[in-house]
C-alpha cells in the first residue's frame, strides 16, 4: 500500500458503504478493477504483483501532465538560441561537427548541408534571463516557473522509434509506456476517473503530419487495464460511455439494480470472487457515466480562464487549448497520468510557415495551465512536462532560401522543459554547441529524463520492475541517471 | 537445528498458499527450490553472462561454485556450511560483504536463505534444468480413491490433491459442462437443440459424444485459430507508423483448416517454419510458410532499411522461440544470457536460420511485401481448372476439319490486307475537365496537355461533336513531352501510365467496349484491363516511356451516324500507382469495320498473306489457318465468342488472386555476424546457422536451414517443444498453464505445478501409448486427441462452485480442486452475442471485416494528407452480413487495434503475445451496456424472445436466458426479469418515442410484424441478461 492508497481505501469503504468484504475492498484496488495476467485469480491479496508497496523517497509531485510535442519540435528556432549561429548561416556543416553521423534516408542523400540560423528574434525572459523565440510570447512569460533542458538527447532518428523510445524506454515495440508504469505503479487517485488519459489534438501548422500509435500509451506486458484511456473529442469521451438511445440514467441504475441482484444470486451459488468484482465494475462505469460528463463539462469556467487559456470555438488550434484545460480538469479530479498529444511538428519543409502555426496552437494553452495550476496551489504537486521526441538538424533539408527552409530529424540534442512538481523553476539546464548539433555539456538521455520523472514522483526507477519473461523489466532498461540539478 | 526448524516453521505458516514449494517433510530440490533462488537472485553477476561476471566464478555450474573464486575463498564447500562463502555473505548483516548487494534489489527472504543453507549442508547437488532434459513417461502415481480419475490426467492431479489433504469437488452439472467444454471447443455457446439433446442423452458416453461433435465441428479450427494468431503476431496491417494495410487472409485461412482437418502438430510446426523448403512443396506448405512473414514491416520516409532488417529478424526469433522452445531466446540479442545457458554467438546462429529471406528493409507502403506468392482460393483453383478444361474444348472444335471454312478463309486472304487500312478523325474536344484538378488545354496537333495540380488519381472527361457515317472504335494516343520523366506521357515518377477505365457515352447512351488492342502493353499491364470489369486493372506501358503510343478501343455496338453527335469519353487514371496519368494525350474515332487496323494482325499473319499460297510454308499456313478461325470468321463467331469469354473470365479471376506473404530462402544465403549490444550496424564475429549447445544438435541429416530447424524442433529427443505445447493447451482449457509462464521454461520461469503430468503429457502428445483408450496406432503430434483427453479428464468435470476457504487456499485453482471457470476471451463475447441474437454469420474464412465502431479512432491518428497513398487509414465499416462475422476475422489495425477486443484484454498484436490477461473493468462494462453490437444484439434477441419463446413473459424470459446462459432460471431470477420486463413495458407504452429510438440502434433491419412496445421492453430484459456475469463467463 502506498502513500495514497491508503486515504484511497477510506474513500472507498465510504463509497461502498455495502458492507464490504475483504474481498469488495481488494477489487477496488484501481478503477479498472483488480485484474490478473491469465491464471491469476483476483482473490484477496494485499496489492498487485509488482506494484508498489511503499514510496521509494518522499514524493514530490502526485500526478503528472504531459504535453507531447509530437513530430519533433525545432529546438533551434524556439529554445536553443545560439548567437554565433548567425555566422555559420549558409555555411556548409562542418565534419568535424557531424562527426559522421547516421542521418535519415531523407537527407542522406543531399550533397549540401548548408547551416540555418533562424529567421526569428530571440530575446532573454524573466528573472531567469532565459533565451525564448518571438514564436513563443507566453511560454516567454512563465521560464521563472519552468526547467528548460537543452540538452535531451536520443539514438532514434525517426518517429516510430523515437516517440515509441520517449514514451515507453524502448524504440522496439512491446514495453508499457510511462503512464502505464505510474499506473500500475502508483494506482489512481479517483475512483470515477481512469488513472491515465490521454488526449489528441491536430497541429494547425502542417497538414500532411506524422501518425501516431496506440502503444504509446500502451500497457505492453503489463495487465491491459494499466492503458491509457483515449479521451476522444466526441459526444463520448470515453468510447460507449453514453446509454442508448431511449434508456435514461434512472433506467439505467434499475438495470445495474437487476444485474447486482442476479449477478448476487450467481455469486452465493457460485463463490467465485469475480463475480462480486464485476459488480463493482458495473457500479464504477455507473459512476463514470456521471463523473467523465461532469468533467469535461467547462460550463463552469469563468470567461477569464477560457481566455487565459485561449480556447475559442474556431477548431484552429486542433483542439490543444480546451485539452490543456481539461488536463487542469483532471488534475485536480486525482487522474494519475494525463498526456495530451498534439501533432503536427515534423517541419522537414516550409518551417517558418508551419513552426507559425504550431506554436500559435501550443504556446498560451501550455503557459495557460501552468499559470493556471499555480494560482490554483496545484503546480506543487503537478508535474508537467513538454516537448516532443527529438529535434531538428541544424542544417537545412531542401534548398535554403531567403526566407524558407526546413530541417530534418535530430537526436542527438533537442530541448524540452518540466514545471512544478519539485522541479527547480527559472533554470536551464545542459549545453549545446554553436551548431545546436552536439551537447557541450550536462547530457539528458531519455532514460535520465524518464528517471528523474519518477524520481519527483517518489520512485526509484531501478525498483519500479515487472517480471515478463523472466526478466524484470524497468521503464528506464538498465540505464537512466536522476538528474539532480533539475530538482529544487 | 531447534533455531533452524523454528525459522522454517515460520516460512511454513506464510506460505500456505504457494502450490510448489517445499515444506519441511521433502528434502531441498534444486530444480524447484534452488535454481530459482540462484536464477533471480545471483546469475546476473555469477550466471551465463561472461561479460558480467564478477569475481571470477558462476552459480550456474557446480565445478565453478565449489572451486576458487578470485578472492581465494570457495563459494560453496559441499556439506560444510561454515566455510561456505555463499552461506557467510547471504546471511550477513554487513552492506558490503552481504549477498546480494543491497543495491541490486533483490534481497532474500528468510526462507531462500535456509533453503541455501539446507542446500549446502546437503552437499549442494546441482541438476540439470529439468526443462533442458527430455521429458520421460513418468509411471501414474498411486491414488487412494481409485474411483475418481477417469484418465492419467486424473491420477496425476487427484495424487496431488491427496497429499496436499484436498478431495475433489462434484462433478459440474451438465448444463454447466456443456457450456464450459462448447466454449472451451468452439469459442461458441451450445445452442437450444444441444442442449437438450445432451440433457437427455442417458447412455454412457453421452459426453464423449458431445465431445466429438465438437472436435468435428468446423468451428472447432477457428477457436483453436483465436489463440493462434496472437502467438504468430496476426495482423491486417503493417504495424509502424504508416501502418498500411496487408493480406494475409490465406494464411489464416490455412491456420483453420489445418486445426480442423487435425494436422499433426509436428507437421504443423515444419509447414509453418518451412513450408516453402518442403520437397514439391504445395501451394498451401507455400502459404502456411507465411507464420514468419507476420511481423510488423516498416516503410517510414528516412528509416534506414538494415536498421528494419535487423528488426524482422529479432522478431522471428523471439516468435519462434517463445511459441515452440518457451525460452527467452530474446535477452541474448544484447549479451550472453543472465538466467540460461544461451550465449548471444547463439542467438545470432539461430538468427542465421532466418537471415536468408529475399525481403526488403522497408516495404509493405502498399499491401503485401516481397516474398509473396498469388495463393488462389480453393473456389479460384477449381474455376480456373474449368475454364482450362473449357479452352481445351473449345481449340479442339475450331481446329476441326471444315472445308467451308477453309473456302472463306481463302476469299478473307484476298483482300484482308486491303481492309486494314483505317482512317482515323482527330477529335477538337468542346468540353475538357479534370476531376483530379489538372489543367487541360489544348496543344498542337489537337494533342491535350495536363498541367498544373497532378493529384494521386485522375480522370479526364472530354467531349467532341462528330459526324461520320458511324463509329466503330475510338483510339487514345499518347504523346512525348521532354518535361515530363522519362519524356513521358505520364506525370508520374517514370513517365508511366496506368489507364483503369475508358468510358464512352453519346447523348444518355452509354457505349461498352467489346475488345482493346494497343501498339505496346507492359507485362501484366495488358490493354484489355482498360475496359473489363474491374476498376482498378489497368493499360501501362512501362519500360516504353518517351514514345508515342496507340490504344484502339472497339465499341461492342457501333453508334449509327450520318447526323452530328456530340461523344463523352472518360478515362479513368485510378491505380494504386500514384499520377500516373498523361501529361499529352489525344483522342480519334473511325467508321472503320476492323478497326485494329495491322496493329491488329500479328506481323507473323501478315507475313503470311504477304507471301503467295503455294509458297507459304506449314508453319505460315497453320498460323494463317488459326488467326482466321479464331479472329475473323463468322462461321466461327459463336466458338469465338465464347473463347473470348473464357478467355476473360480467367484473366478476370487471375487479377482477383490474393497474394500472401511467404518464406524463401535466396540462391546465396547471407552473411551472418554477431551483432555487437544487438546493434544492426555494429557486426562483429562471422557466424552461420546452428541451434543452441545446451539443447541437443540438429537431428543427423537435417539440412543446416529453416527445415532443419523446423524438424529439430519436432524431434522426439527434444526437450521443450513438446513440453511447451501441451502447456499451452492446458492453458488454453484450464486457465492457466501447468508451467504458468508459458513463455519462458527457463531458470526464471515458474516450476511446473505438476511437473509429472507435464512430462506425461508431453511423451504422450510426441507417442502416445498403444492403450489408451484402447486404440492402436494413434498418430503423434494429435491435437485433438490431446484435447480430448482433457476435456474428458475428471478433473476438467468438476464443478466450479468455490467456497471461501478453497479461494484462501488455492486462489488460482492451480491444484484444481474445482472445475476452472473463467471469464470469456474478448472475441467469444462477442460471438455469444451475436449467436444466441440470431445474428451470427456462420462463415469460415475469408477476408476480414470493419464491424461497428466509433467514429475517428483511426483517422485521429493517421497521417492526414498523406492517407490516400497508403491503405487502412479510414475506417470503412462494413454493412450487411459482414457486420456479423465471427470476432475472430475483425480487421487488426496494429496502431489502432478494435476497441472492443484490447478493452476485453485482446493484445495489440505488434509483438507474439502467449498468455493474455484478464480483467475485470468498467470500460468492459460500457462496452457490453452502450455499444452498439450489444444494443442491437439485445433488440435482435428480443425478437426471438417474442417470436421462438412461446406465449408468455415467463417463458420468453426462459428462452433467453437459457440461451445465454445455458441453464434454466430460478424462481427468484425470473421474478427479477419479469420485474424488469414490465417495468419497461410501462415506459415504452407511455414513451413510444424512447422504443423507437432504442430500436433504431443497429443496421440489421426489424421484424416490423411487432410491436414497439413489445421488442423494447424485450431488448431491456435481454441487455440485462447479457451483461449478467452467467453469460460472460463459462
Amino acid at each position: 500500500m502506498n502513500l495514497y492508497d491508503h486515504q484511497q481505501q477510506l474513500n472507498r469503504r465510504h463509497f461502498f458503504g455495502r458492507a464490504a468484504s475483504g474481498v469488495s475492498l481488494a477489487a477496488l484496488a484501481s478503477l479498472f478493477g483488480r485484474g490478473a495476467i491469465a491464471g491469476e485469480s483476483s482473490a484477496p491479496s494485499t496489492g498487485t504483483p509488482g506494484t508498489l508497496q511503499a514510496l521509494h523517497f518522499p514524493p514530490k509531485a502526485k500526478r503528472v501532465i504531459y504535453l507531447f510535442m509530437s513530430g519533433g519540435p525545432s529546438h533551434i528556432d524556439l529554445f536553443d538560441y545560439k548567437a554565433e549561429l548567425k555566422e555559420h548561416h549558409g555555411e556548409e556543416l562542418p565534419a568535424s561537427i557531424r562527426m559522421g553521423q547516421r542521418i535519415t534516408g531523407m537527407t542522406s542523400g543531399q550533397k549540401s548541408f548548408p547551416c540555418v540560423y533562424p529567421v526569428f528574434d530571440f530575446k532573454q525572459h524573466g528573472q531567469s534571463g532565459a533565451w525564448v523565440s518571438e514564436l513563443l510570447p507566453h511560454t516567454a512569460k512563465i521560464v521563472d516557473d519552468i526547467a528548460i533542458v537543452k540538452s535531451l538527447h536520443t539514438e532514434a532518428i525517426n518517429h516510430d522509434p523515437a516517440t515509441t523510445f520517449i514514451q515507453t524506454g524502448s524504440q522496439q515495440p512491446g514495453r508499457p509506456s510511462l503512464g502505464a508504469w505510474l499506473s500500475y505503479g502508483l494506482g489512481c487517485e479517483t475512483d470515477s476517473l481512469p488513472a491515465f488519459i490521454v488526449m489528441i489534438s491536430q497541429g494547425s501548422g502542417n497538414k500532411t503530419d506524422q501518425p501516431i500509435f496506440s502503444r504509446l500509451w500502451g500497457s505492453g506486458f503489463i495487465p491491459s487495464r494499466h492503458q491509457g484511456v483515449r479521451f476522444g473529442a466526441g459526444k463520448d469521451p470515453v468510447l460507449y460511455l453514453s446509454n442508448p438511445p431511449g434508456i435514461d440514467r434512472a433506467d439505467r441504475r434499475e438495470m445495474l439494480d437487476a444485474m447486482a441482484e442476479l449477478n448476487g444470486a450467481t455469486h452465493e451459488r457460485l463463490g467465485d470472487p469475480e463475480i462480486d468484482t464485476r459488480i463493482q465494475q458495473y457500479e464504477m462505469a455507473f459512476k463514470m457515466q456521471a463523473s467523465v460528463p461532469e468533467l469535461t463539462d467547462i460550463s463552469g469556467e469563468t470567461q477569464a480562464t477560457i481566455d487565459m487559456y485561449g480556447i475559442n470555438d474556431s477548431g484552429v488550434d486542433g483542439g490543444f487549448a480546451r485539452n490543456c484545460l481539461l488536463a487542469r480538469r483532471m488534475a485536480e479530479r486525482g487522474v494519475r497520468f494525463i498526456q495530451l498529444m498534439h501533432r503536427g511538428w515534423d517541419q522537414h519543409s516550409s518551417l517558418p510557415h508551419q513552426i507559425r502555426g504550431q506554436c500559435k496552437d501550443v504556446d498560451q494553452p501550455s503557459a495557460a495551465l501552468v499559470q493556471d495550476l499555480k494560482q490554483r496551489g496545484l503546480l506543487d504537486d503537478t508535474l508537467v512536462l513538454w516537448g516532443g521526441e527529438f529535434g531538428r538538424t541544424v542544417y537545412s533539408q531542401g534548398a535554403l532560401t531567403k526566407d524558407n527552409y526546413g530541417r530534418d530529424h535530430h537526436g542527438r540534442c533537442f530541448t524540452m522543459w518540466m514545471a512544478g512538481g519539485g522541479t527547480k523553476p527559472g533554470i536551464t539546464h545542459g549545453e549545446t554547441d554553436e551548431y545546436c548539433y552536439n551537447i557541450v555539456s550536462d547530457g539528458v538521455h531519455i532514460h535520465d529524463w524518464n528517471a528523474t520523472i519518477l524520481h519527483l514522483l517518489g520512485i526509484d526507477h531501478e525498483r519500479l520492475t515487472y517480471r515478463f519473461q523472466g526478466r524484470d523489466f524497468r521503464l528506464t532498461d538498465v540505464e537512466g541517471k536522476l538528474v539532480k540539478q533539475l530538482l529544487a | 537445528m531447534n533455531r533452524l526448524c523454528f525459522a522454517f516453521s515460520i516460512v511454513l505458516a506464510t506460505c500456505l498458499l504457494s502450490v510448489a514449494r517445499a515444506d519441511d517433510k521433502q528434502p531441498v530440490d534444486f530444480d524447484r527450490d534452488i535454481r530459482p533462488i540462484l536464477s533471480n537472485h545471483c546469475f546476473a553477476c555469477h550466471g551465463p553472462d561472461a561479460e558480467k561476471r564478477e569475481s571470477g566464478f558462476r552459480l550456474d555450474m557446480r565445478a565453478s561454485a565449489i572451486g576458487e573464486a578470485e578472492s581465494g575463498a570457495h563459494p560453496i564447500v559441499p556439506g560444510d556450511v561454515a566455510q561456505s562463502e555463499l552461506v557467510t555473505r547471504v546471511f550477513s548483516d554487513d552492506d558490503d560483504v552481504k549477498m546480494p548487494p543491497p543495491e541490486l534489489n533483490k534481497p532474500l527472504s528468510a526462507e531462500q536463505k535456509d533453503l541455501l543453507k539446507r542446500w549446502v549442508a546437503a552437499g549442494a547437488p546441482y541438476e540439470k534444468h529439468w526443462a533442458f532434459v527430455a521429458p520421460r513417461r513418468p509411471a501414474l502415481p498411486v491414488v487412494k480413491d481409485k474411483a475418481w480419475p477417469r484418465n492419467a490426467i486424473d491420477d496425476f492431479i487427484l495424487a496431488r490433491l491427496e497429499r496436499e489433504g484436498l478431495t475433489p469437488s462434484p462433478p459440474a452439472e451438465r448444463f454447466e459442462l456443456l457450456r464450459r467444454v462448447t466454449f472451451d471447443l468452439t469459442g461458441l455457446p451450445p445452442t437450444p437443440a444441444e442442449v437438450a439433446a445432451f440433457l437427455a442423452d442417458e447412455s454412457p458416453d453421452a459426453y464423449g459424444k458431445v465431445v466429438q461433435r465438437l472436435l468435428d465441428s468446423p468451428h472447432f479450427g477457428e477457436r483453436l485459430a483465436v489463440d493462434w494468431l496472437d502467438a504468430a503476431r496476426f495482423a491486417d496491417t503493417h504495424g509502424y507508423h504508416i501502418d498500411s494495410g496487408r493480406d494475409m487472409t490465406r494464411w489464416r485461412e490455412w491456420v483453420i483448416d489445418a486445426f480442423n482437418s487435425n494436422l499433426p502438430f509436428d507437421q504443423f510446426t515444419i509447414e509453418q517454419l518451412a513450408g516453402d523448403l518442403l520437397p514439391n512443396a504445395t501451394l498451401e506448405q507455400k502459404v502456411a510458410s507465411g507464420f514468419n512473414r507476420n511481423h510488423m514491416i516498416n516503410f517510414e520516409g528516412g528509416a534506414i532499411p538494415q536498421e528494419y532488417h535487423n528488426a524482422y529478424l529479432v522478431d522471428r526469433v523471439n516468435t519462434t522461440s517463445t511459441v515452440w522452445l518457451g525460452l527467452t531466446v530474446a535477452c541474448s540479442q544484447c549479451h550472453d544470457h543472465k538466467f540460461d545457458p544461451l550465449t548471444q554467438r547463439e542467438y545470432y546462429q539461430f538468427y542465421a536460420f532466418f537471415h536468408n529471406v529475399p525481403e526488403n528493409g522497408l516495404d509493405g507502403s502498399r499491401g503485401n511485401a516481397a516474398p509473396m506468392i498469388k495463393a488462389p482460393t480453393r473456389e479460384q483453383t477449381r474455376e480456373l481448372a474449368d475454364i482450362q478444361t473449357q479452352l481445351a474444348n473449345l481449340r479442339t472444335r475450331l481446329t476441326a476439319a471444315s472445308p467451308e471454312a477453309d473456302n472463306a478463309q481463302q476469299a478473307w486472304e484476298a483482300t484482308a490486307l486491303r481492309e486494314d487500312v483505317v482512317n482515323w478523325t482527330t477529335l477538337t474536344p468542346v468540353a475538357m475537365k479534370a476531376t483530379g484538378g489538372a489543367t487541360l488545354a489544348s496543344g498542337t496537333d489537337q494533342f491535350i496537355t495536363a498541367t498544373g495540380k497532378n493529384a494521386a488519381t485522375e480522370h479526364y472527361v472530354i467531349s467532341a461533336e462528330v459526324n461520320l457515317a458511324e463509329i466503330t472504335a475510338i483510339r487514345l494516343e499518347t504523346g512525348v513531352d521532354g518535361k515530363l520523366n522519362g519524356s513521358g506521357p505520364g506525370r508520374s515518377v517514370n513517365g508511366n501510365v496506368v489507364l483503369t477505365d475508358v468510358k464512352l457515352s453519346a447523348g444518355d447512351q452509354h457505349y461498352p467496349f467489346r475488345r482493346a488492342t494497343a501498339d505496346f502493353s507492359q507485362a501484366d499491364y495488358p490493354v484489355q484491363n482498360a475496359v473489363d470489369a474491374n476498376p482498378s486493372s489497368g493499360w501501362a506501358i512501362y519500360p516504353e516511356v518517351g514514345k508515342p503510343h496507340a490504344a484502339v478501343f472497339e465499341l461492342a455496338k457501333p453508334i449509327g451516324g450520318g447526323e452530328k453527335v456530340r461523344l463523352t469519353i472518360e478515362l479513368a487514371f485510378d491505380s494504386q500507382f500514384a499520377q500516373h496519368q498523361p501529361g499529352v494525350f489525344r483522342l480519334s474515332v473511325t467508321d472503320a469495320k476492323q478497326p485494329h487496323g495491322d496493329k491488329h494482325i500479328p506481323a507473323n499473319v501478315v507475313t503470311a498473306l504477304q507471301t503467295e499460297s503455294s509458297k507459304r510454308t506449314a508453319e505460315q499456313s497453320a498460323a494463317l489457318r488459326s488467326y482466321y478461325r479464331e479472329q475473323v470468321s463468322p462461321e466461327f463467331a459463336a466458338l469465338r465468342d465464347s473463347l473470348t469469354a473464357a478467355i476473360a473470365r480467367q484473366a478476370e479471376i487471375e487479377k482477383q488472386i490474393p497474394t500472401t506473404m511467404v518464406m524463401q530462402e535466396m540462391a546465396k544465403p547471407r552473411d551472418t555476424f554477431v551483432l555487437l549490444r544487438g546493434q544492426y550496424d555494429k557486426p562483429g564475429e562471422k557466424v552461420v546457422a546452428e541451434v543452441p549447445a545446451a539443447l541437443p544438435p540438429l537431428p543427423e541429416g537435417a539440412p543446416h536451414n529453416r527445415l532443419g530447424l523446423a524438424q529439430w524442433l519436432v524431434d522426439p529427443q527434444h526437450p521443450l517443444t513438446s513440453r511447451v505445447i501441451v502447456n499451452r493447451y492446458w492453458q488454453l482449457i484450464f486457465g492457466t498453464g501447468l508451467v504458468k509462464t508459458v513463455e519462458d521454461f527457463g531458470a526464471q520461469g515458474e516450476a511446473p505445478s505438476h511437473p509429472e503430468l507435464l512430462d506425461y503429457l508431453a511423451v504422450e502428445f510426441m507417442s502416445p501409448a498403444e492403450s489408451n483408450n484402447g486404440q492402436a496406432g494413434r498418430q503423434a503430434w494429435d491435437v485433438k486427441e490431446l484435447l480430448r483427453l482433457m476435456v474428458t479428464s475428471s478433473t476438467y468435470r468438476q464443478a466450479a462452485r468455490v467456497t471461501p476457504a478453497l479461494v484462501e487456499r488455492d486462489p488460482e485453482n492451480r491444484l484444481l480442486a474445482r472445475g476452472p471457470r473463467m471469464r470469456l476471451q474478448a472475441e467469444f463475447i462477442r460471438d455469444q452475442a451475436l449467436a444466441i441474437s440470431g445474428l451470427l454469420n456462420q462463415k469460415i474464412g475469408g477476408e476480414s471485416v470493419s464491424p461497428y465502431q466509433p467514429p475517428g479512432l483511426w483517422s485521429e491518428l493517421a497521417s492526414r494528407a498523406d492517407g490516400k497513398n497508403w491503405t487502412a487509414q479510414e475506417y470503412t465499416q462494413s454493412h450487411g452480413e459482414d457486420l456479423y462475422r465471427r470476432t475472430m476475422y475483425t480487421f487488426w489495425k496494429r496502431t489502432s487495434p478494435p476497441p472492443q477486443l484490447v478493452t476485453f484484454d485482446a493484445p495489440d498484436r505488434e509483438t507474439c503475445t502467449v498468455r493474455r490477461a484478464r480483467t475485470n473493468t468498467p470500460l468492459q462494462a460500457l462496452i457490453l451496456l452502450n455499444d452498439p453490437t450489444y444494443v442491437e444484439a439485445s433488440r435482435k434477441l428480443a425478437e426471438r424472445m417474442l417470436k421462438e419463446g412461446d406465449e408468455t413473459a415467463v417463458d420468453r424470459l426462459k428462452f433467453a436466458f437459457v440461451l445465454a446462459t445455458t441453464r434454466e432460471p430460478s424462481a427468484h431470477e425470473l421474478g427479477v426479469l419479469q420485474k424488469v420486463l414490465a417495468r419497461y413495458q410501462a415506459k415504452y407504452a407511455a414513451d413510444r418515442a424512447a422504443a423507437t429510438a432504442l430500436l433504431a440502434v443497429g443496421e440489421s433491419p426489424r421484424d416490423e410484424s411487432l410491436s414497439e412496445v413489445d421488442v423494447a421492453s424485450y431488448a431491456i430484459a435481454a441487455s440485462v441478461i447479457l451483461n449478467l456475469d452467467e453469460t460472460v463467463s463459462k
